[in-house]
């Protein structure tokens, strides 16, 4: 018998995915609005909900256009594969127990492999585009993510020694009693902050900063093209943040104090929302850096700490194995 | 049998994909297809039981790498000029020597790969056996992999820093 599970599950995600993606174009609009004392979208529907569909149309209709100066074939190949690699990195993540698509022994280095992937988007729309602003975004996203990738993956290193595993569902169940962001609150921090960079929001989002490149490596598109940039920087923040509940807040398992009387998808989906908002907050509150801060936060100041976390957790794991 | 199929399918896109690479004149649309060569030796890896390195080819390779070599040729940025340069080297006359040589030693290969007897398939060889031998009997080649790469860094240093004093 075939099982068709992970297909269905497949399906859900990609569904999901979009419908959760352009549900938090609204709420995030109405979330800045709240932090930000204005109203945000709310004319359209109740609290402003039809605004989705509004942009959806706006959207889909507009004229699909590449510029005559443009390298056609990467213009158009370039949306498309940060959507591809953020959608594939939804594989490897345990929304509850056996409601995975795939448990890999290699899952988190999956993860990092596909969001290293989607920086390609980035890079190759900026030089597609032909256009001096969108190479400097480019040129700025490919020095950003590169760096940032570094901590990202060295910052989960002491996640992977104490649970001893690649795995996500091993990594979940190695925090049955405490959860990650206790004992690796160090890994914790830096992985927020390059999760961040990862997906070039606000107040990272310097490949577009609008004030000095106009849009940055978007600059030339428009309509569907530019949709599915937008789709797959809101599929990389709920992908971030599916990793962040994963890795260091005990995945589908409920807080120890409180128990586990709400279904295991309920408490993954309490804590993936409570994160994204977490993000939204941090826009609304950060102003964005200069580009020079932000590549000197990473290299003096993450990476020390990425280091210093490993050197303490490997020391610690070591004390504890020669007690035993 | 489905492990075969998808084993030559993963091959075929390989060479397909890097056959583009080479004879692309547009220096982008070749790193492309190299990227995606890249990609297909990861599905290798992970097929014939190695899951750690396709995951290493991808983060490293597909990753890190290809991005600097795209963000050099963003620097760069030759444009026209560069792929009727490109176009020019692509004739014939300029290859056809080197590829002669090389197919010899391809055909030395095959050769000695037939004559190997035993299976492809060694069972998985999982990421805590690639540690296990790098810092086991492979020590040495590791400590001078990083004193190889702490050298490139204070290389580089070095000159980016010097370029910075001149500019200013």
């Amino acid at each position: 018998m075939f099982d068709w599970g992970p297909i269905l599950l497949a399906v859900s995600i990609l569904i999901g995915g979009v419908a959760g993606a352009a549900i938090l174009t609204w709420w995030e609009r109405r979330l800045l609005g709240f932090w930000q004392d204005r109203h945000g979208p709310n004319r359209l529907g109740p609290w402003g909900i039809g605004q989705v569909a509004a942009d959806m149309i706006k959207l889909l209709l507009k004229d699909d256009w590449v510029p005559p100066f443009a390298d056609r074939m990467v213009f158009i190949f370039a949306p498309t594969a940060i959507v591809v690699a953020m959608m594939m990195g939804f594989a490897v993540v345990p929304f509850a127990p056996g409601m995975q698509i795939i448990d890999v022994n290699i899952g988190l280095l999956f993860f990092l492999g596909m969001t290293s992937l989607a920086v390609y988007s980035v890079l190759l729309g900026g030089l597609a585009s032909n256009n001096k602003y969108a190479l400097l975004g480019g040129l700025r996203s490919a020095s950003q993510m590169v760096s940032y990738e570094v901590f990202m993956g060295l910052s989960l290193m002491g996640v992977v020694m104490m649970s001893g595993s690649f795995s996500l569902v091993d990594i979940v169940a190695a925090q049955r009693e405490v959860w990650f962001c206790f004992s690796q609150i160090l890994g914790l921090l830096v992985f927020v902050v390059a999760g961040i960079a990862e997906s070039h929001r606000l107040p990272f989002d310097l490949p577009e900063a609008e004030h000095e490149l106009t849009a940055g490596f978007h600059t030339e598109y428009g309509g569907m093209k530019f949709a599915m940039f937008m789709l797959g920087e809101y599929l990389g923040l709920m992908l971030i943040s599916c990793m962040i509940v994963t890795l260091f807040f005990g995945g589908w398992m409920g807080p120890v104090l409180i128990g586990d009387w709400l279904p295991p998808l309920a408490w993954f989906g309490i804590k993936v929302c409570f994160v994204i908002n977490f993000f939204v907050l941090l826009r609304a509150a950060i102003p964005r850096p200069r580009y020079d801060q932000l590549m000197s936060l990473g290299w003096k100041v993450m990476l020390p700490i990425t280091l210093v976390n490993l050197v303490i957790t490997g020391a610690i794991l070591l004390w504890f194995e020669e007690a035993i | 049998m489905l492990e075969i199929i998808l084993f030559y399918l993963a091959s075929g896109v390989a060479l397909a994909a890097t056959i583009l690479a080479m004879t692309r004149a547009n220096a982008i649309h070749a790193l492309i297809y190299l990227i995606v060569s890249l990609l297909a030796v990861a599905v290798i890896f992970f097929l014939v039981g190695a899951p750690f390195a396709a995951a290493l080819e991808i983060v490293i390779y597909a990753g890190a790498i290809m991005v600097l070599f795209v963000f050099v040729i963003m620097m760069l940025n030759l444009g026209e000029k560069g792929d009727a340069r490109e176009r020019q080297w692509l004739q014939p006359r300029i290859w056809s020597g080197p590829a002669v040589l090389s197919l010899v030693l391809l055909c030395e290969l095959l050769y000695l790969i037939s004559s190997i007897e035993g299976s492809a398939s060694a069972g998985t060889v999982t990421a805590k056996t690639v540690g296990i031998a790098l810092f086991g009997p492979y020590v040495i080649a590791v400590e001078l992999a990083s004193m190889l790469l702490l050298a490139g860094l204070v290389g580089s240093f070095h000159l980016g820093r010097r370029t910075l004093e001149r500019g200013s």
